[in-house]
């Protein structure tokens, strides 16, 4: 095909604070999250971040990608290393010098690492706690977790000759996360950008433990084309599937209403391999309804229409 | 006497890692349509375009060819390009 | 002055006059009381530090990895099952040469569950690259804990350390204790000063993921670490005896070898009864000596052999062991006279395990045992009546 560019002068290349060159999947949606939320939190973030795609695309020796302080330290720890980074800058008289994150992936936040998370929150450290929801242990090949969605198929949930894939649904966890009286939790997705920044940086201007879940579509895991990212993660609002909304001390105070937006969840699970098995046996509708009556309880619960 | 072996890796030092190579298809930038929303810029995972004024355009060194920019342009003014020699 | 205190009381008062910035807690029999002497310490302004309680030991562990990833000086404490818990922290302090000290009340692991002192739990942890000490008393300990934290902090060093303290035995034995005056603390024990810390102005990346092209030197680096860890060791010894006026350190400690023919090896506070059993040799005719492992990581090889060089017979008493190998101290010490044509007769015993009582009688009878060549992984006191349960 004929290159069509109009002769202009190349733009200057701006950074982000997380730079190029890493190693994530193109059209990753964990990528484009953390991105996102890095250049919205700003230079002056220090970052704990666990095991996972994230840590493992971003910082092979002696490459990193990150451009703030940054420290891996396990699978289930970031909450607690974050917590001691944060009692540290007190103690040392640095408080107020930076913000401090904390990241893991849905396997790291809400299975192995749940521990030191709900520790983390009840202590009430200054600490926002982000977790990147691509629904698996992605980085170790798509195995399920308790993040992973009903029906969905993973290598340990596998969709077979009698079975539909993940047997339960999703852990609860920005309610369980609220439930600590944490001052505020939210849900967003890479799939709007804005929405997700700005909650970041909300959260971000308030003291006390915050809890950011982050839908993150997987290309890979989830098996769809990786230009459908933010489609893929628009839609998992727009069925209603994954409602994106804010919690501040508690109560629901902001919710992305969906109206005549509103999509059948056929419109989300049709395009990714991980659901094809639910549209392969004549039988799979009956699962298609029960996937909807979860968006339904969702929608209704939320008042998103 | 031994210094601690150099465990700590320097911030951005993954830019010596050239990802461009990995990519099959290329964003093309056609500088017709463009309405400045900077979706492109913002939706890109590895945050490789750039620019302002209508003047867009990825860093090729780096980009993967996921065709997200191309997806969502809202004036359809990026197109991917397989890439052939 | 001295002061009657608790081996506890003894760690406590140290980590005090460290002038540490983090302390994470989580309670373990027989530790606790070494967390609440310092959260008390912390409530009544005595001790200015951020005190945190965590959800486990596992979070205590990662708490003091992140304050001193920030630059901070850090402590905790535990003992066998948290000690375990936090086994896979305490390998991350060493792989990313964080210098934090831990004191560990040494207990028994579970199965099956026994709350009493033996070192296994330490023993456990010997292949991580983290510093061990082990206290035979209170005062011991007490200055243990100081020089720790200066060994771990050399930039040369900068390597997680263990004190360890006999639970119950020491944590709760009351003995007298002269604690160290923070004016001579302040002097020995200079403020941190971290190679690499998480630092905006400065930010760098911890804990990267490290490819078979990169991780095998990092282990290279801290084993040749370790080998430099010894003569810094030594070296603190005596520039704590120059600030405090005693000597209470370095790898080992000699007891009446000048002459001896058999000498004791042992690690802990059953070393005091070693000693009096060795009075008691020596009352007896017999020319016996006790040599003191205070160093178990590193190992302080050369010194060990440098030291039993005339000696005819060793007995090493070892309050641990390695299922399905043996003796764990008792290995490493054959391991020190390899092709050593000078090497000593070495017999070795497993005592004390899971708080078993070791009356000095049972020292007198494994030097009986040790003479007449029956000396090989030789449990002491093993009671007929636990061997012959038939349910």
């Amino acid at each position: 095909m004929a290159d069509k560019t109009k002769k202009k002068e190349k733009p200057p290349v701006v950074e982000s604070l997380l730079a190029p060159g890493h190693r994530a999947c193109a059209g990753c949606g964990e990528a484009l999250a953390a991105r996102l939320i890095l250049d919205a939190a700003g230079a002056n973030t220090i970052v704990a971040t666990t095991t996972g795609c994230l840590e493992v695309f971003s910082t092979p020796y002696p490459e990193s990608a990150w451009k703030v302080p940054w420290i891996h330290s396990l699978f289930e720890n970031s909450s607690a290393v974050a917590a001691g980074i944060e009692v540290a800058l007190k103690a040392l008289g640095r408080e107020g010098e930076a913000n401090i994150i904390a990241q893991g992936g849905d396997g790291a936040t809400a299975d192995i690492g749940i521990g030191c998370l709900s520790g983390m929150f009840e202590r009430g450290h200054n600490i926002l706690y982000i977790c990147y929801d691509n629904e698996a242990y992605m980085n170790t090949g798509v195995q399920r977790s308790g993040l992973t969605p009903f029906d969905s198929h993973t290598t340990t949930s596998p969709s077979g000759s009698v079975s539909w894939g993940n047997r339960t649904e999703k852990k609860p966890l920005p309610q369980i996360a609220a439930a600590h009286g944490i001052p505020y939790v939210a849900v967003a997705t890479a799939g709007y950008p804005v929405d997700l920044q700005n909650k970041v940086k909300k959260a971000l201007s308030i003291k006390g433990p915050k809890y950011l879940q982050v839908h993150s579509p997987c290309p890979l895991g989830w098996a769809y084309k990786p230009e459908d990212t933010i489609e893929i993660g628009r839609l998992a609002v727009l069925t209603g599937l994954y409602p994106i909304y804010e919690m501040e001390n508690g109560e629901i105070t902001k919710v992305r209403k969906l109206g005549k937006k509103r999509q059948p969840v056929k419109a989300y699970l049709k395009p990714q391999g991980r659901f094809r098995h639910l549209f392969t046996k004549p039988e799979g509708k009956e699962e298609v309804k029960r996937i909807q009556k979860i968006a339904d309880g969702n929608i209704e619960r939320l008042g998103l229409v | 006497m031994s210094k601690p072996i150099g465990i700590v890796a320097k911030p951005g030092s993954s830019k010596v890692n050239k990802t461009g190579t990995w990519r099959t298809s290329r964003p093309v930038f056609l500088h017709k349509n463009c309405n400045d929303c900077r979706i492109c810029v913002m939706v890109c995972p590895d945050g490789v375009i750039f620019g302002s004024d209508s003047n867009y355009d990825a860093d090729l060194d780096y980009c993967k060819g996921c065709g997200i920019c191309a997806r969502e342009c809202p004036t359809d003014d990026i197109e991917m390009v397989l890439e052939v020699k | 002055m001295k002061r009657i205190m608790e081996g506890s009381m003894a760690v406590a008062e140290a980590v005090k006059v460290c002038r540490p910035h983090v302390i994470a807690a989580y309670p373990i029999t027989p530790q606790t009381h070494i967390v609440e002497n310092l959260a008390q310490m912390v409530a009544d302004d005595e001790l200015k530090c951020e005190f945190v309680n965590t959800e486990s030991e596992f979070g205590a562990a990662s708490v003091v990895l992140g304050a001193s990833a920030a630059g901070a000086r850090a402590f905790s404490a535990s003992s066998s099952q948290g000690l375990l818990l936090m086994g896979e922290v305490l390998f991350n302090l060493a792989g990313m040469r964080l210098p934090v000290v831990l004191a560990c009340a040494n207990r028994s692991v579970s199965a099956p569950i026994n709350i009493w002192n033996d070192q296994q739990d330490a023993a456990a942890l010997r292949d991580a690259g983290i510093i061990q000490f082990f206290a035979e008393d209170n005062q011991e300990l007490h200055d243990l804990v100081i020089q720790a934290y200066r060994v771990a902090e050399d930039p040369e060093i900068s390597l997680p350390c263990i004190v360890n303290l006999d639970g119950f035995i020491l944590t709760h034995g009351f003995e007298p204790v002269e604690v160290c005056d923070q004016k001579l603390v302040d002097e020995f024990l200079p403020p941190y000063k971290p190679l690499n810390y998480l630092d905006v102005k400065n930010p760098m990346t911890f804990g990267a993921l490290f490819e078979p092209t990169w991780y095998q030197e990092t282990r290279y680096r801290i084993q040749e670490t370790m080998e430099e860890a010894k003569p810094l060791i030594e070296e603190v010894s005596k520039d704590f005896e120059k600030t405090f006026g005693r000597f209470s350190g370095g790898l080992l400690e000699k007891y009446r070898m000048d002459d001896a023919e058999s000498v004791f090896i042992s690690m802990g506070s059953v070393v005091g009864t070693i000693k009096d059993a060795v009075d008691e040799l020596r009352k007896r005719g017999e020319n016996a000596g006790v040599l003191k492992v205070r160093a178990f990581r590193p190992f302080p090889t050369e010194a060990i052999v440098e030291a039993l060089k005339d000696i005819k017979s060793v007995i090493v008493m070892e309050k641990m062991i390695s299922l399905g190998a043996g003796g764990i101290l008792a290995g490493e010490i054959k391991n020190a006279f390899y092709k050593n044509p000078q090497a000593p007769e070495i017999s070795n015993f497993i005592f004390g395990l899971g708080g078993r009582d070791i009356p000095s009688e049972s020292i007198l009878e494994a030097y009986e045992k040790a003479k007449r060549q029956e000396n090989r992984d030789v449990f002491v006191d093993l009671r007929k009546e636990a061997l012959e349960v038939t349910y």
